[in-house]
C-alpha cells in the first residue's frame, strides 16, 4: 500500500469519527498559491470525501495585488525611459489599465523576467545607464531576498536600484479571512515555506483566538494529504492546535531571515484585491534605504484601486467563490485571454482549475 | 509561497554556496543559513537557502530524492 | 513572443493570418511534413527554422539542431530522409569559430542520418543585441513503404508510447541562460530519431498509426495535438511516464512543468493495441530510446477532446495544451 493511500485511509477514518459527510459539510482553505498548484497538478482534489473541500485563499502574491501595483509598474515601463522592470515571470501577463507588461515589452519597453531578487540587482549594477526597479512581490519567503537585494545594493552604492514593494504579510491576512461572515472555514493547510520563515508557533494566536485548526504541510502529495487528515483529526478531536507535518519548519521559524526582514521593512496597511484594507499585511521600504524605494525614488501615478469589469477574482481570492463558478470562467476569462490576475498567474487558483481540472463543459 | 526544493551542499566560499539536485547545480547564498555546511541538505528558495533539513526526513519528504535513489542506487 | 512557444498560440498564428494569406489548406490536415506524389512513389517535405539561443548548448549546436529537427519531422511522416537544405541568416559580428563549430556539427549529423546537405544560402544581416544566427532547413525524403500514418487511423484502445525521459533538450539550453544561476548535468537530448521510426515501420508495419517528435511545447503539446487531430480523448498514466531525475530537478528548481518542456530527440507513437510491447521492444534496441514506454491509451471519440492523465496519487489532472512561453516560475 502506498505511503498516500494509508494516509488517506487515516483520514477517512477521521472523517467518518467527525461524522462528515454531504450533510456536514467542512471546508479547508489553503492559503498558498503553491498548495493551489500542487493539489490540483496532483489530483489530489478527487482523493477527498464528499463533503471535504480544499478551497484557495489569498495565496497568490500576484493575484492578491491591488490592480493600482501593475499600473504603476506599467507606466515605469512606458513611461521611463530609463527604467529597467525586473519582475518575476508571473507579473508580466497581468492586465492593467495600460495593457500588461509584455504588451509594454512588445512595444518596446524594458521588461526583464527574473528569477531572484539578486539578479536585479545584478542587471543594475552592469547597467550603470539604466535604473532597475525590482517588483517586490510574495509573502515572507521571497521578502527576505528582496531585503538582502536592498542591502547588497546599498552596500555597493548603487544609484540605479529600488524596490516597488508590494510585500504581504500571511498572519494579518488569515485573522481578516475569519473575520468574514460570509466565508466558511474550518481549518488552515498552512503554507510550508512561508512558515519556515515565520515558524509554525506563529499560528499558536490564531488557534488561541478562533479555535481553528492550523496544520503546515508541504507540497508533496503525501505531505497535503497528512496536513487535511491532521486538521479533520483534530476536528473530530474537538482540539484545534498549531501543528507541523512538513520537516524544514521549526516552531521558531529562521529569526535570521526575519531580522533581515525586519532591518530593511516596515509593517504597513495594505490593500488587497478582494478583501480591502488589511492593517500592518503588507511590507514598506524603511525610511533609512529611502534610495532604494521606487515610490520615492519616482513621481508615481495614485494608487487608484478598481475593478476590472466583471472580475471576481476579489471573491476567488477571499474564498466566496470556487474558480468554476464565476461567470467568466472558461468563457470570456481563459489563460489565453485573461480577463483577471487568478487566471493569469501561474499560482492563481482559476489558472490552476483551468490548466487541470478544465473539461471545457 | 514559493517553489523551493531540496538539495546538497557540494562546496561553500563565504556566503556562496553550490547546491546539487540530481545533477542540477545551483548557485545560492547560505547567509540565512549559517549552520549549514558541506554535504548538509538545505531547502532552496529563489537563490537562497532558507533552511537546513535532515537527511532522513529529506528523503522520507522528498519524492526526488527517493526518485534519484531508486534510479542510480545512490 | 509567446505566439512562437509552440503552443495554442502558435497554432491560432498559422490558422489565423498565414493559412489564409498562402491561400492554404485546411488547418486539421496539416502535418509536420507534406507529402507529394512523384513518379510512382511519394516523397516528402518539409521545412523549419531555428532560433536557439545560446548557440552552443550542452549536447549540441543550433546547426545539429535544425538538421536533427527536420530529419524527424521526415522521419515522423514515415520518410526516409534524402537531402536537405540548408540556409543561413547571420548576424555581423558572429565569430567565424563558431560559425565553423555549427556548420562541422550540421554535417556530421545529416551524414550520420544517411542524408546530405545539397544546397543552401547564407545572408548576412545587422545585429539585434548578442550576435546570433538563424537557421532554416528544408528536407526531402521518400516514403517508407508500408508506412500508413493518419490522424483518422488512430482508434480507441490504441497505445501512446514514448522513447524516453522529458525535458532534457530545454532544462539543457535554459541552465546555460544567463541569469537562471543553473547549470545541470544535462545534455540535450538532440539527435536524429528515423532509425526508431524506420525500425517500428518495418517491425510494425500497419499497427503503427500516427508518429511525432515532441518539440516545442513538450508532450503536453504533442497529446494535445493527438487529441485534437483525432478527435478522441487520451489518457495516459503519470508514473509510467520515464523520468531523468536530473531534468526533474531542473524543472522542479526553475518551477516548470516536464511536460511542456522541449526535446529533441524523441519520439511518441501510436500503435495498435496488442503491438505496444513489441513497439517498446523494437525502441529499446536503439541508445537513445533505452527507456521507451507504453505511457497512455487512446480513448472514445469526443467533440471536446481531453487529454487527461492518470496522477501517481491515484487522482486525475486534465493536460491542456501549453498556452505560449513557458515562463520559469518562482512565486
Amino acid at each position: 500500500m502506498s505511503a498516500t493511500s494509508a494516509i488517506r485511509d487515516r483520514l477517512l477514518a477521521a472523517w467518518a469519527r467527525l461524522g462528515g459527510g454531504p450533510e456536514r459539510a467542512c471546508q479547508i482553505m489553503e492559503v498558498c498559491g503553491t498548495h493551489t498548484v500542487a493539489a490540483s497538478r496532483s489530483g489530489l482534489r478527487d482523493l477527498l470525501p464528499e463533503g471535504l473541500r480544499l478551497i484557495s485563499g489569498p495565496g497568490c502574491p500576484v493575484c492578491v495585488t491591488d490592480q493600482s501595483y501593475i499600473d504603476r509598474a506599467v507606466h515605469l515601463a512606458r513611461r521611463r525611459a530609463e527604467v529597467t522592470v525586473a519582475t518575476y515571470g508571473d507579473m508580466v501577463r497581468v492586465p492593467g489599465r495600460d495593457g500588461s507588461l509584455e504588451e509594454a515589452r512588445a512595444a518596446g519597453a524594458d521588461v526583464r523576467t527574473v528569477y531572484a531578487a539578486a539578479e536585479a540587482v545584478a542587471l543594475a549594477r552592469r547597467r550603470p545607464d539604466r535604473h532597475v526597479v525590482f517588483l517586490g512581490i510574495g509573502f515572507e519567503t521571497t521578502a527576505p531576498g528582496a531585503a538582502m537585494a536592498i542591502e547588497q545594493a546599498r552596500e555597493e552604492r548603487l544609484t540605479n536600484f529600488s524596490v516597488l514593494s508590494s510585500h504581504k504579510r500571511l498572519l494579518p491576512v488569515m485573522r481578516a479571512l475569519l473575520a468574514e461572515d460570509d466565508v466558511r472555514i474550518d481549518g488552515f493547510l498552512c503554507p510550508g515555506h512561508v512558515s519556515v520563515i515565520i515558524g509554525s508557533a506563529a499560528f499558536q494566536p490564531i488557534v488561541a483566538r478562533h479555535r481553528v485548526p492550523c496544520v503546515v504541510a508541504g507540497f508533496e502529495d503525501e505531505q497535503i494529504l497528512l496536513g487535511v487528515e491532521r486538521i479533520v483529526r483534530q476536528l473530530a478531536d474537538g482540539a484545534p492546535a498549531a501543528e507541523n507535518v512538513y520537516p524544514p519548519v521549526r516552531p521558531e521559524g529562521n529569526p535570521i531571515a526575519r531580522e533581515v526582514i525586519e532591518r530593511v521593512f516596515v509593517p504597513a496597511d495594505d490593500r488587497w484585491r478582494g478583501l480591502g484594507d488589511i492593517p500592518d499585511s503588507g511590507l514598506a521600504v524603511r525610511e533609512t534605504f529611502a534610495d532604494f524605494d521606487t515610490a520615492r525614488r519616482f513621481d508615481l501615478p495614485p494608487e487608484e484601486s478598481y475593478e476590472l469589469p466583471g472580475c471576481r477574482c476579489g471573491d476567488v481570492i477571499a474564498g466566496r467563490l470556487l474558480p468554476t463558478d464565476c461567470p467568466l470562467f472558461g468563457r470570456r476569462c481563459t489563460p489565453g485571454s485573461p480577463v483577471g490576475p487568478c487566471m493569469v498567474s501561474s499560482e492563481g487558483s482559476c489558472a490552476a482549475y483551468y490548466r487541470y481540472h478544465y473539461r471545457g463543459r | 509561497m514559493c517553489v523551493a526544493v531540496p538539495a546538497q551542499i557540494e562546496s561553500i566560499e563565504g556566503q556562496k554556496a553550490t547546491v546539487n539536485l540530481a545533477g542540477a547545480r545551483a548557485d545560492v547564498a547560505v547567509t540565512l543559513t549559517p549552520e549549514a555546511g558541506v554535504g548538509d541538505y538545505v531547502l532552496v528558495h529563489a537563490g537562497f537557502a532558507i533552511a537546513v533539513v535532515d537527511p532522513e526526513e529529506a528523503r522520507k519528504t522528498f519524492s526526488i530524492l527517493r526518485e534519484m535513489g531508486a534510479l542510480d542506487g545512490r | 513572443m509567446a505566439h512562437g512557444g509552440g503552443g495554442q498560440l502558435t497554432a491560432e498564428l498559422i490558422a489565423g493570418v498565414i493559412l489564409p494569406a498562402v491561400g492554404g489548406q485546411d488547418p486539421a490536415a496539416l502535418t509536420d511534413a507534406a507529402a507529394l506524389p512523384a513518379g510512382e512513389g511519394t516523397i516528402l517535405f518539409t521545412t523549419d527554422s531555428y532560433v536557439v539561443q545560446p548557440l552552443e548548448f550542452p549536447g549540441g549546436d543550433i546547426g545539429k539542431l535544425a538538421v536533427c529537427g527536420t530529419i524527424n519531422d521526415l522521419a515522423v511522416a514515415g520518410a526516409c530522409p534524402v537531402a536537405l537544405s540548408l540556409a543561413l541568416v547571420l548576424e555581423e559580428g558572429l565569430e567565424i569559430a563558431l560559425l565553423r563549430r555549427v556548420l562541422a556539427s550540421a554535417g556530421r549529423a545529416a551524414r550520420g542520418a544517411g542524408a546530405a546537405i545539397v544546397t543552401g544560402d547564407t545572408k548576412v544581416v545587422e545585429r539585434r543585441g548578442e550576435p546570433g544566427m538563424t537557421v532554416n532547413t528544408a528536407g526531402v525524403g521518400h516514403a517508407l513503404p508500408g508506412a500508413d500514418l493518419s490522424f483518422t487511423r488512430v482508434a480507441a484502445g490504441d497505445a501512446v508510447v514514448l522513447s524516453g525521459p522529458l525535458g532534457q533538450h530545454g532544462l539543457a539550453v535554459m541552465s546555460r541562460r544567463e541569469g537562471l544561476g543553473i547549470a545541470a548535468d544535462l545534455l540535450s537530448d538532440c539527435a536524429p530519431i528515423h532509425e526508431l521510426t524506420a525500425a517500428l515501420v518495418s517491425q510494425l508495419g500497419a499497427d503503427v498509426k500516427w508518429m511525432r517528435d515532441p518539440t516545442r511545447g513538450g508532450l503536453a503539446a504533442t497529446l494535445a495535438e493527438l487529441a485534437a487531430g483525432a478527435g478522441r480523448n487520451v489518457e495516459v498514466r503519470q508514473d509510467a511516464i520515464p523520468a531523468d531525475p536530473t531534468a526533474l530537478a531542473a524543472a522542479e528548481m526553475l518551477g516548470l512543468d516536464l511536460l511542456t518542456v522541449a526535446n529533441e530527440g524523441k519520439l511518441v507513437a501510436v500503435v495498435a493495441p496488442g503491438a505496444a510491447g513489441r513497439a517498446v521492444e523494437v525502441l529499446r534496441g536503439f541508445d537513445i530510446a533505452a527507456g521507451a514506454a507504453a505511457i497512455g491509451t487512446v480513448g472514445d471519440a469526443a467533440d471536446l477532446p481531453l487529454v487527461e492523465m492518470l496522477t501517481r496519487a491515484g487522482g486525475r489532472r486534465i493536460v491542456q495544451m501549453p498556452y505560449g512561453e513557458e515562463l520559469p516560475r518562482i512565486c
